[in-house]
């Protein structure tokens, strides 16, 4: 434990002077906001869960009904959570790799405010039933242009950062970044096209319909899980796994192969989504195959990030913050191999409309996404206040209460969905239905409580975190105070 | 080209990922406007009806799509459940499309015609009271609630805006009755949709409550048309199945 301390939460010298050097102040909002729509997103996916465990719990009150807070839920986690993390994480690394200040002070402070605040109007919106209907991009039009507002000013950002390196190469995390910059733009604004009802009014209606309208949401929607929360959480991987590892990345060519495959192939398989639909069979054929080449692109980035750590796998024993990345990276290799499998016409005719995809979208958010982030946030929040963690210990029991809540979400969702797709498509000997649809939900109330005890535990330790990371910020501009002071005392001995 | 290049020079790197990200999308959605077969031809589908399109709007603002589907798709089972398969010609006039992701109560693309209008009221005012292992949540305030209809022309105006066939002109209207018939065509005519929105919701009065109009005749007008604008009989057993 000894060694882990001085490994794990140690902080370099230099942290504490580079406040000048580097625009920390944008990286510490970015950082506090994302754990603080972590506790709410997280909490409020536990009360639709259990809304959907014990259906009283919706009270009759329209601004709490599931249909209505589980876009609150969705919206929170991924682009409060998730895209907050971005931020944070993307604003950081691009400084320290490209060895410059982040450009625009002030517009970096716009993007912080103007992100969030859209955020929360989305939130308070989708509870007064104002949405698009579109699922992950529910924010109604005049939202969506502020995030296309604050979006280009974060392109513009981070493109005058790159370009006023001290570096010759752009790191590969920087490509993983703009990629995902450049990939959100480009979906929220085809997969927002909308006609208003009227200037003032919040409705809209979109320019497409129905089967067109189908495949640009699904290409939209997966690619929400390919760009916002893989892309970019693998720059998040490519920079704070060989960071807390203290070892480099482990095979340059590697990364290169896996960047552009996995770029390229994302983007044509958002149609297994609407597999037996009324969609023509060539793009959803088109769809499935090029699932299943994902694969190879994925597992590159899996095993380049888990690699990393050969020579050194001893971390693992001593390093809680290690723990959570290479967990993350693990359960990035078994949801990339879930969804292929998932994609294909004949198990998907199964697991489609069912459970099995909830379960498969939270292996990946909260295996994947979630654990690199935390991993990436405890080891970022100490070095930028220059202390130490507040607590390891703290982080342990944070990774196992998550480890035993993804645990138990997942395999409840197993049951459900694998279930419930089982009773729907079974016959009786006289070749009628065997079981009603209302019998199958009668099944699915067990699963639901186990999962609705699952995000339970996900809950706490994210709470757990919460209060780790307030000490350790407390400890941060505790000593910060003390710092200036000394400096001050210092100062006027001199005179 | 060394992949070095790449690595040194920002606006390389964003004019290439942004053309590599650009191939999926336009070889999978571009066709999709252009090939004839993509939406097949099939009589019976028409635009919703002001009460009608009022009731779509409250499917979307509570959320119904997040546990309802509305896509049967070409399976025994769900022929047997459901009826037959969805069409995309059926969704053709759905802005947003409404096919839904997951099915925690059972789909809704036929559920038209299958219960009555008070079974429906009944059913949304207190699900659990009808069937008592339903988890879905109640929605007793739509039947309190008075619908907002003030902004029906605009809406309608958006509507014809992204490409439904509402009427303006005198041309339009005549186009309409010729495609539609002329009881429908009425119905689709801006210049009259706050009236046609009263009649219909004062001749059919789907909520049981002549006294005013409520969110839920609308949204019980919208769940009765559902899936039923198309005469199946009509077809041979496979007429659709070239389309797919």
């Amino acid at each position: 434990m000894s060694q882990a301390a001085t490994t794990a939460g140690s902080v370099p010298a230099t942290s504490v002077a580079s406040t000048e050097q580097y625009n920390y102040a944008i990286v510490k909002r970015f950082a506090i906001a994302a754990v603080l729509w972590g506790v709410f997103g997280m909490a409020a996916g536990v009360w639709i869960a259990s809304q959907l465990a014990f259906p009283f719990l919706n009270f009759d009150i329209a601004q709490i009904t599931f249909g209505r807070f589980r876009p609150v839920h969705t919206t929170a986690v991924i682009f409060g959570f998730g895209g907050n993390a971005l931020f944070a994480t993307s604003y950081y690394v691009v400084q320290r790799t490209c060895q410059t200040r982040l450009y625009g002070d002030s517009l970096a402070s716009f993007t912080f405010y103007g992100w969030n605040l859209a955020l929360i109007l989305g939130v308070i919106t989708y509870t007064m039933g104002i949405t698009q209907g579109r699922e992950y991009a529910e924010f109604n039009w005049q939202i969506d242009i502020i995030i296309l507002v604050v979006w280009v000013a974060y392109f513009w950002i981070y493109l005058q950062t790159l370009l006023r390196r001290n570096q010759p190469h752009i790191y590969v995390a920087n490509w993983f970044f703009m990629s995902f910059i450049l990939a959100t733009a480009l979906l929220h604004i085809f997969n927002n096209l909308e006609v208003p009802v009227g200037i003032f009014h919040t409705d809209s209606y979109p320019l497409f319909s129905g089967v067109q309208d189908a495949m640009r949401q699904w290409w939209y929607g997966h690619n929400a899980v390919g760009f916002f929360l893989t892309a970019a959480f693998l720059g998040m991987m490519y920079y704070f796994v060989p960071k807390q590892a203290g070892r480099p990345i482990y095979s340059y060519k590697l990364s290169i192969i896996h960047f552009w495959a996995l770029v390229f192939l994302y983007m044509w398989v958002g149609a297994h989504h609407l597999h037996w639909t009324a969609l023509p069979d060539w793009v959803s054929t088109l769809a499935a195959t090029f699932s299943i080449l994902l694969l190879l692109p994925s597992w590159g980035g899996m095993i380049n990030g888990i690699m990393t750590l050969s020579g050194a796998w001893d971390k693992l024993r001593t390093d809680p913050i290690m723990l959570f990345l290479i967990t993350a990276l693990s359960f990035y290799g078994m949801s990339t191999f879930e969804g292929p499998m998932m994609s294909l016409k004949s198990v998907n005719a199964l697991s489609h409309y069912t459970d099995w995809t909830v379960g498969h979208v939270h292996s990946g958010a909260l295996g994947w996404v979630a654990m690199i982030t935390f991993g990436s946030l405890y080891h970022l929040i100490p070095r930028l206040w220059g202390v130490n963690l507040y607590s390891l210990k703290l982080v342990y029991v944070h990774f196992f209460l998550a480890t035993i809540g993804i645990v138990l979400y997942i395999t409840a969702m197993w049951v459900a969905g694998i279930g419930q797709g089982l009773m729907l498509r079974a016959f009786d000997q006289y070749g009628n239905l065997a079981y009603t649809f209302t019998e199958s939900v009668v099944f699915l109330h067990r699963p639901y409580v186990v999962r609705a005890i699952g995000g339970g535990f996900f809950l706490a330790g994210m709470l757990i975190m919460a209060w780790n990371i307030a000490m350790t910020v407390r400890m941060g501009i505790k000593s910060e105070a003390r710092e200036r002071e000394e400096a001050r005392a210092a100062e006027a001995r001199t005179a | 080209m060394k992949h070095e290049s790449v690595e040194t020079n920002a606006g390389l790197l964003i004019i290439l990922t942004l053309a590599v990200i650009s191939v999926g999308g336009l070889v999978e959605i571009v066709p999709l406007f252009y090939i004839d077969d993509t939406i097949e031809e099939v009589d019976g589908v028409r635009p919703y009806t002001p009460l009608e399109q009022r009731g779509r709007d409250i499917f979307v603002r509570e959320g119904c799509y997040t546990c309802h589907s509305q896509m049967v798709r070409p399976f025994r089972d769900e022929m047997l459940r459901y009826g037959h398969y969805s069409l995309a010609a059926e969704s053709m006039y759905d802005h947003p499309f409404q096919w839904g992701s997951k099915r925690t109560g059972p789909d809704l693309a036929r559920v038209g015609g299958k219960y009555s209008n008070e079974w429906h009221v009944q059913h949304l005012i207190d699900p659990r009271s009808l069937l008592p292992e339903s988890i879905m949540p109640g929605y007793p305030w739509l039947a309190t609630t008075p619908l907002d209809y003030s902004d029906i022309a605009a809406r309608m105006r958006a509507l014809k805006r992204v490409g439904v066939p509402y009427s303006i002109t005198e041309e339009e209207y005549e186009s309409n009755v010729e495609k539609f018939g002329e009881q429908h065509a009425r119905m689709f005519d801006i210049n009259n949709a706050e009236e046609m929105l009263i009649e219909q919701a004062q001749e059919e009065n789907f909520d049981g409550d002549s006294s005013f109009i409520s969110e839920m005749d609308a949204l019980v007008a919208y769940l009765q048309v559902l899936g039923t604008m198309v005469d199946f009989s009509e077809y041979d057993d496979g007429h659709f199945a070239e389309f797919r």
